[in-house]
């Protein structure tokens, strides 16, 4: 007997010989992470795998099996190494269907943050080896069913309640300070504080020190501690609910967080789930339980769940049931579960498909009972609560290198400070003993000692720290908070903008990440999903080729009221929860059973009907005579389907496993299913085989056309076979997603052959699906083909609009597809990416030196375009010669990760546009990043998917669709929307705005703290260098706090150059951010330069007008302060472009309060400064120097401001002055209708 | 700080259409500035055309400043005929040799016409009573409240005596209090000196307590200044309150009385110097002002100057606006001067 090892071997060395070809590629290819991932399947060497395992599973079934390591890890390489060859199995039709598979690549495999912990392998490998795969029992828990005592004996399992809640009483504060002191900024703060509090150092007042950090630190624990409240509400809410568990052979309410693991614990109808439980038994006998996992993954649709046969058997209430589960230790692997049973004296594996989790809904099942597994925060659900990963915003990157700059200034000035002083010490060495306002010498003690002194080295050390405290606002702090605030209030008015809200799905707008808003206004690059993107993702079923007759949907088409054949079985009329409109010739020929045509009709729609994993539920309506049906399934392809069917009269109205039961045209018929063949990847077809009520044995297929053709019976009719790939090209390139039908009665040997191999093969304990899709490929061959239909996949309302928005706005945007080249290129065109002007560069190859040379070729092609028309500038426009690059997914396999990605970069950066077709979900990734990594440019990702989670993760920002397919791409994004053509006023209008608004704040935050301090060390030359304040304290900490920061936030949030509408009409608007013209090192500078002067006016205005007079300390201090803060805050009014009250009353309200300020800082007996407020204030020397001071300061800035808005105006300046000049002419014109979506 | 979840969780809660407001969709009613020519010119001409004028009449008052300032410190100690630095400590030794009369007698001619009041300042030059050190070397609970006389803390070096008894004011600044005295002669006639009211009315009724002595002041070796008379309390010493109200900058002035009688011109003015002080130690100038006062304070024409720049600065500038504005019109918000219309993409 040959061992599983080595058949495992012969097939890796057929696999190596079939591979000589292209072994350039092979050698290439595991470094290929994107193809890493198991779960996509063997094509080039399936026949020779299905082979090997043919063999292998033969002796499975005679054999205990005996597999080393080894073995398993060789059997890997071929899986994965083969597997990247597979790129032609990227789905075009039902790559939807396979959603699970690919969120786990996404979630935990190369590319997830979260570490490759749950391995990288496809559910399919996983399934292949969790059966076999022993759990090592250090890594395992023991659950005892029936015996939470002995299950928990060492406590070590987590109890039923939940905390989500971060802190308790007593833990609140050192948890939260903890945690907020993890801002390098606040230790800044904090290490700053803390020099003050030395003696030798103190240079504030305690109290004015520690205040700014304390306020921060304050308001921040505020926040959090109300998050964390509402937490703990929603905890205890959660905790107190009430589940029906076992206790002495007797179910009794008690409340969730009692539960322990072990306990059994029955769930009815329409109940969430307590814990993780694995499935005992279920009200229906086969043991299917169905789920809703929307709170845990968001999708909507039903998931069918497996009891054991071995207990689903068990009556557990009578009969005291006890066994041993060994499973995996808690993980957040949501889609995995590895555990075995033992129970009875049977050893039985565990797979995903028998747990449910926590936070799931049973539904369509009476009641299902499940022991306890993972419990409270060991639920896989607690375990995946954290949220998105956080990125950081471009201007935020840009900010850090200006912040490197202030404190390379800052510890210039320090040095400026101590070195001086230092001079001067040395320069009076001689004379500090006596000098009175010196005094070195300490003559109180009978001893003479230095007072205060200590040397000179140390002196200027001193100084030098006292300098970095009394200049720490140079690196501005609260730019960090304001910056927060600012970006709440952006958050905010995009969550409330009208225009964003998608009454459709009635979704608001969402901000997810609250900290690259600003990135918004900066987007280069858009990659975008089609599918549920730019589409709808409701499918339609649209035409239908059966028996090489083409029905497609033509003039005659009607929506009739009474659709289908109402069942009056039991009084209630049922209709399908959708309407279809269907084909009056095609109804008719329907109902023609006897005809040849009639007969392919019936059958086709049977196939329809039938061939899916659709269940029927039954829903009230408001008419208690009628009741709807609502197809419940994971493919929207296979809803439109059996819609379709059902509009045609053939309505599926009952699944349970054993059966279905068709109404077919008002006759219920039940056909028993004798098995199915689940859709998987590398089949590309799903099949079912029926026992039809005339006892005849069916096998009917449905899958995508390539996969299709491969088994379809040439020999038979080939006419009808032609005619059929002639209308599937025809719809394929309208850009309808195909399926293609077709059916085989099998010979009552052939079904027992086949019964027999499935049931081994289904109840194998090893490698059950690869043995099943074995099975499956027996018995899917030599069909008869039935037809073909066509699934129309609508564009969103909107979408060639948005796109020729964008384009206008020199965004270029980028369709990433799983599709066929001929869908997306249609769907390309119907959404105006693609225009009859443009030069289409088709790359489609399947070998990298193919790759290379069309590469090469079109970017000789292109470079020759490029040189004829100066179409280099921008981008934007309409030009003549635009590229559009089309390239699909294989080619894409011998691009990416290879020396050819720089060529592919260098072409899609001339192309005005991207198609890439047939892409994976990791490709999609993979081609973001390749953007990402070359350009400096911001790319966006948006999708409504799980295959597109990673392309959401990995771009710049992240946009998720919170449309038909689910929350996954919502939960993994940055901001989420229901529509496509949010993205418009998204980018050009909330983007625009907030990167405008934040570019600005940060500089004048850099400005605003950068002048206090000038004016502060100006001060520090005048009094030998020692850090003496003139301004008080308290103003000094006050300054940043509150004399500036108010005008600050509120201009952040509210200021706007520009209308909606004017930023809408003209999209180049947009351009500015693009080429970051509002914030960039040159603005940086000049404005530093501003700065200086400013500073320079500020200071030395009163210093030279009181100069010689008998001015004191504090008198002038409060000038300065006084100064400085009408001087900023003018200087910032001079730059608002939009005055609502909020404005004026922040930035005059400021200047107002800081006068108050002021005056009760001198109102204060104990200051030093007290009353001198109100001695200066009556001296017209004083608003004379507070007039000077700002005007003085501000003309420059004026003036420089006022020759470039003249002589050099950009386009922002000159649409601002239209609107105001010509807006009464041209207003509301252009309100288009896109933008609005009430008009539709 | 990441909100994030709250904020998602609520609106995915309450996923209704948000309520219109023109407040949430940022319509709110606003004023939208536009710099137009017109406005700039008429901002820029109005500047110098109020600049101008204020510049001027602050010229004007500092003009009509009539002060006195004499540099006495050289001229009051004797000269010693020896090296620099043998000079320098001879000088040390006779300012601070408290037995020698240190009378000293300057003669000054009014200029011009003085009316009164007149101020009579002493001014110091390098001398930094803007020194940390010196700033922080007081503590006003002691002189605002008996009970707290022991309340010493920022006061070293001056804070207890050799038989550690607080010194009442305690601290360097109070310590180091300026104790040259003048007199005046007109004519050889006495002329008063008003001293009374040169401190500041607040710091006597609350700063400075009345019922708070001096206290074993100026009772160590080392004298920085002045001594107190025990018996008025702190708040009437108001030499000391004036010197206590530390100056901003090195060179500074300090009120030390007011003549309450005009001046006329030429006469001629003898003030009798007590030169005791001792600036010598660091090379500080000691000088003698008198000044009459305007609405500006004292002479200082700096504020006008900037004033009347900024105003001229702004009229040339209102000039050259226009100028540009003739050679380059521009009418406004013309979309023929978007970028994307100036040079559209060619094809």
């Amino acid at each position: 007997m040959i061992s599983v090892c080595e058949l495992l071997r012969m097939v890796d060395l057929e696999i190596m010989a079939s591979q000589v070809t292209t072994a350039s590629t092979i050698n290439s290819l595991p470094l290929l992470p994107y193809y890493r991932s198991a779960s996509l399947i063997l094509v080039g060497n399936l026949k020779s795998l299905s082979a090997a395992l043919k063999s292998s599973s033969r002796m499975e079934s005679d054999s205990p099996i005996e597999i080393n390591e080894n073995s398993y890890q060789v059997h890997d390489f071929i899986w994965h190494s083969s597997s990247q060859r597979s790129v032609s199995s990227i789905q075009s039709i039902q790559s939807k269907t396979s959603r699970g598979h690919s969120v786990k690549e996404v979630s935990y495999g190369e590319l997830g943050s979260k570490g490759v912990r749950h391995g990288s392998m496809g559910a399919e490998s996983e399934a292949f080896s969790a059966s076999y795969k022993e759990i090592n029992d250090d890594d395992a828990r023991l659950i005892y069913i029936n015996d939470p005592e002995k299950t928990n004996e060492k406590f070590e399992f987590a109890g039923n309640s939940i905390r989500t809640g971060k802190y308790s009483i007593l833990t609140f504060f050192p948890r939260n300070l903890f945690e907020q002191f993890h801002r390098v900024a606040y230790i800044y703060f904090l290490v700053i504080a803390i020099l003050n509090q030395l003696p030798q150092l103190a240079v504030f007042g305690r109290g004015a020190s520690i205040m700014p950090l304390a306020f921060v630190l304050l308001v921040t624990a505020i926040k959090d501690a109300y998050e964390d409240y509402r937490r703990h509400r929603s905890d205890k809410i959660e905790n107190g609910r009430l589940a029906w568990v076992l206790v002495n052979e007797q179910f009794r309410q008690i409340r969730w967080k009692d539960i322990r693991v072990g306990e059994i614990i029955k769930v009815s109808l329409n109940e969430t789930l307590p814990c993780d439980m694995v499935l005992l038994s279920t009200s229906d006998t086969t043991g299917v339980a169905y789920v809703q996992t929307t709170n845990l993954d968001g999708e909507s649709n039903l998931k069918t769940r497996y009891a054991k046969q071995e207990t689903q058997m068990k009556n557990l209430e009578d009969k005291k049931i006890s066994g041993l589960i060994k499973c995996e230790k808690p993980n957040r692997n949501i889609y995995g579960f590895q555990a075995n049973m033992d129970i009875d004296g049977k050893h039985i594996s565990l797979g995903p498909s028998n747990i449910i989790l926590r936070g799931c809904e049973l539904k369509n099942t009476d009641w299902a009972i499940g022991v306890a597994v993972y419990a409270g925060r060991e639920t896989k659900a607690m375990l995946n609560n954290s949220g998105a990963p956080s990125k950081r915003s471009r201007l935020e990157t840009h900010m850090n290198r200006e912040i490197i700059f202030l404190s390379i200034f800052l510890v210039v000035l320090c040095m400026i400070v101590s070195v001086c002083h230092g001079l001067w010490l040395g320069r009076h060495k001689d004379e500090l003993e006596l000098m009175q306002f010196y005094r070195k010498k300490d003559y109180s003690e009978t001893e003479i000692e230095d007072y205060s002194y200590f040397g000179v080295g140390m002196e200027i050390f001193i100084v030098f720290l006292m300098s970095v405290i009394v200049f720490q606002i140079m690196i501005p702090i609260s730019l960090y908070i304001s910056m927060e605030l600012v970006r709440v209030g952006q958050a905010f008015f995009m969550i409330r903008d009208n225009q964003m809200y998608d009454e459709a799905s009635k979704s608001r707008f969402q901000c997810r990440a609250l900290n690259i808003n600003e990135d918004l206004g900066q987007i280069k690059y858009v990659f975008s999903d089609k599918t549920g993107t730019l589409t709808e993702n409701k499918m339609e079923f649209q035409c239908a080729s059966i028996g090489g007759v083409d029905h497609s949907r033509g003039e005659d088409s009607i929506e009739d009221e009474r659709t289908g054949y109402p069942d009056q079985g039991d009084g209630h009329v049922l209709q399908p929860k959708m309407k279809v409109k269907v084909d009056q010739e095609l109804l008719n020929l329907s109902k023609r059973k006897h005809t040849d045509e009639g007969k392919y009709v019936h059958d086709f729609f049977i196939a329809l009907a039938a061939c899916n994993t659709i269940v029927p539920l039954t829903v009230e309506t408001s008419d208690p005579a009628v009741k709807w049906i609502d197809y419940q399934g994971e493919s929207p392809d296979e809803q439109a389907l059996v819609y379709a069917a059902a509009a045609y009269g053939f309505m599926l109205i009952e699944r349970t496993s054993g059966h279905i039961v068709i109404d077919i045209q008002g006759k219920r018929q039940k056909f028993n299913v004798l098995g199915l063949h689940e859709f998987d990847s590398d089949r590309k077809r799903m099949s079912v085989i029926l026992g039809c009520p005339d006892k005849t044995v069916k096998v009917f297929i449905k899958g995508a056309d390539t996969s299709m053709f491969s088994i379809i019976d040439r020999s038979l009719n080939l006419n009808m076979l032609k005619a059929t790939e002639a209308h599937l090209h025809a719809y394929s390139s309208k850009g309808l997603r195909t399926l293609v039908v077709g059916m085989r009665e099998l010979s009552s040997s052939e079904f027992e052959q086949w019964q027999s191999s499935y049931e081994t093969a289904s109840t194998a304990l090893m490698g059950r699906a690869s043995l099943l899709r074995k099975v499956a490929n027996n018995i899917e061959h030599h069909l008869s083909i039935l037809g073909a239909s066509g699934i129309e996949d609508k564009l969103q309302q909107g979408v060639p609009e948005a796109i020729e928005s964008l384009r206008t706005a020199g965004i270029k945007v980028w369709v990433l597809t799983g599709d066929k080249q001929e869908t997306a290129i249609s769907i390309g065109y119907s959404s105006k990416l693609l225009t009859n002007q443009m030069t289409q560069i088709v790359i489609n190859n399947n070998s990298t030196e193919c790759c290379r040379k069309s590469l090469q070729d079109a970017l000789a092609m292109c470079k020759n375009l490029t040189t004829d028309s100066d179409a280099t500038s921008g981008g934007s426009g309409t030009g003549g010669n635009q590229l559009a690059l089309i390239i699909d997914g294989t080619s894409l396999v011998y691009v990416l990760d290879t020396e050819l990605e720089q060529q592919l970069f260098e072409l899609a950066r001339r192309c005005t546009v991207v198609l890439c077709c047939r892409v994976a979900p990791l490709q999609k990734a993979g081609i973001v990043a390749l953007m990402k990594k070359r350009t400096d440019d911001m790319t966006l990702a948006i999708g409504d998917g799980a295959n597109d989670v990673s392309m959401i993760q990995m771009a710049d920002v992240g946009i998720g669709i919170s449309g038909q397919e689910g929350r996954q791409a919502v939960m993994a994004s940055d901001f989420a929307m229901g529509q496509f053509r949010f993205l418009v006023p998204l980018l050009l209008v909330h983007g625009h705005w907030n990167y405008q608004r934040m570019s600005y704040m940060i500089l004048y935050n850099f400005y605003r703290n950068a002048v206090f301090v000038l004016v502060l060390f100006w001060y520090v030359l005048f009094t030998s260098f020692t850090l003496t304040t003139a301004i008080t304290d308290w103003s000094s900490v006050l300054y940043s706090v509150l004399y500036t920061s108010v005008p600050t936030i509120v201009v952040g949030i509210l200021d706007k150059h520009l209308s909606r509408t004017s930023l809408l009409k003209y999209p180049q608007l947009y351009g500015a951010g693009q080429r970051q013209e509002s914030y960039n090192g040159k603005l940086f500078w000049a404005t530093m330069l501003d700065t200086l002067w400013q500073s320079i006016a500020a200071f030395f205005i009163p210093l030279l007008a009181y100069w010689r007079s008998d001015v004191d300390g504090s008198s002038i201090g409060d000038l300065w302060t006084l100064g400085a803060v009408i001087m900023v805050n003018v200087h910032l009014a001079m730059d608002v472009t939009r005055w609502y009250w909020i404005t004026h009353a922040a930035i005059w309200g400021s200047i107002i309060a800081t006068f108050i300020c002021v005056m009760v800082i001198d109102l204060l007996s104990f200051l030093a400064g007290y009353w001198a407020f109100f001695h200066i204030a009556k001296t017209e020397l004083f608003w004379l120097c507070l007039l000077g001071i700002t005007i003085g300061a501000l003309v420059p800035r004026f003036v420089v401001k006022v020759f470039v808005e003249r002589l050099r105006p950009n386009d922002i300046q000159i649409v601002r002055e239209a609107e105001k000049f010509r807006s009464s002419r041209e207003s509301q014109i252009e309100m288009n209708q896109i933008f609005d979506p009430s008009r539709r | 700080m990441s909100s994030g979840d709250g904020a998602s969780q609520s609106s995915s809660k309450k996923s209704k259409k948000p309520t219109y407001s023109r407040f949430t969709q940022q319509e709110l009613p606003a004023f939208k500035p536009i710099l137009t020519p017109g406005l700039i010119m008429a901002a820029f001409v109005f500047l110098g055309i109020t600049f101008i004028p204020i510049g001027l009449s602050h010229l004007s008052a500092s003009d009509n400043v009539v002060q006195l300032v004499d540099r006495y410190d050289e001229d009051c100690i004797p000269t010693y005929n020896s090296n620099p630095e043998e000079a320098h400590n001879k000088r040390i030794q006779y300012i601070r040799d408290a037995s020698t009369n240190k009378t000293c007698v300057r003669t000054l001619i009014v200029p011009k016409k003085m009316r009164h009041p007149i101020f009579v300042y002493y001014q110091l030059d390098d001398f930094y009573q803007n020194h940390r050190r010196y700033v922080k070397s007081r503590n006003d609970e002691q002189y605002r409240n008996p009970s707290a006389e022991r309340k010493t803390a920022n006061c070293e070096p001056e804070a207890v005596n050799d038989d550690h008894e607080p010194i009442v004011p305690c601290g360097l600044i109070a310590w180091s209090l300026f104790n040259d005295t003048y007199s005046l002669l007109r004519n050889d006639v006495p002329l008063p000196i008003n001293k009374k009211d040169i401190a500041w009315q607040s710091d006597k009724t609350h700063k400075f307590g009345s019922n708070v002595y001096p206290k074993n002041f100026q009772s160590r070796s080392l004298i920085g200044g002045a001594t107190l008379n025990e018996s008025i309390p702190l708040n009437q010493q108001d030499d000391l309150l004036v010197w206590m109200r530390t100056a901003a900058l090195p060179s500074f002035r300090k009120l030390y009385g007011r003549i309450e009688t005009d001046l006329e011109a030429n006469e001629v003015i003898k003030v009798v110097i007590q030169n005791n002080y001792n600036t010598y130690t660091f090379n500080g100038k000691k000088k003698f002002v008198i000044s009459t006062t305007t609405w500006i304070g004292g002479k200082n024409d700096f504020l006008g100057k900037v004033y009347i720049t900024v105003g001229g600065a702004s009229l040339f500038i209102a000039i050259a606006f226009i100028s540009v504005y003739l050679v380059m019109p521009r009418p406004l918000g013309d979309p023929s001067y978007l970028s994307w219309n100036k040079n559209p993409p060619s094809n």
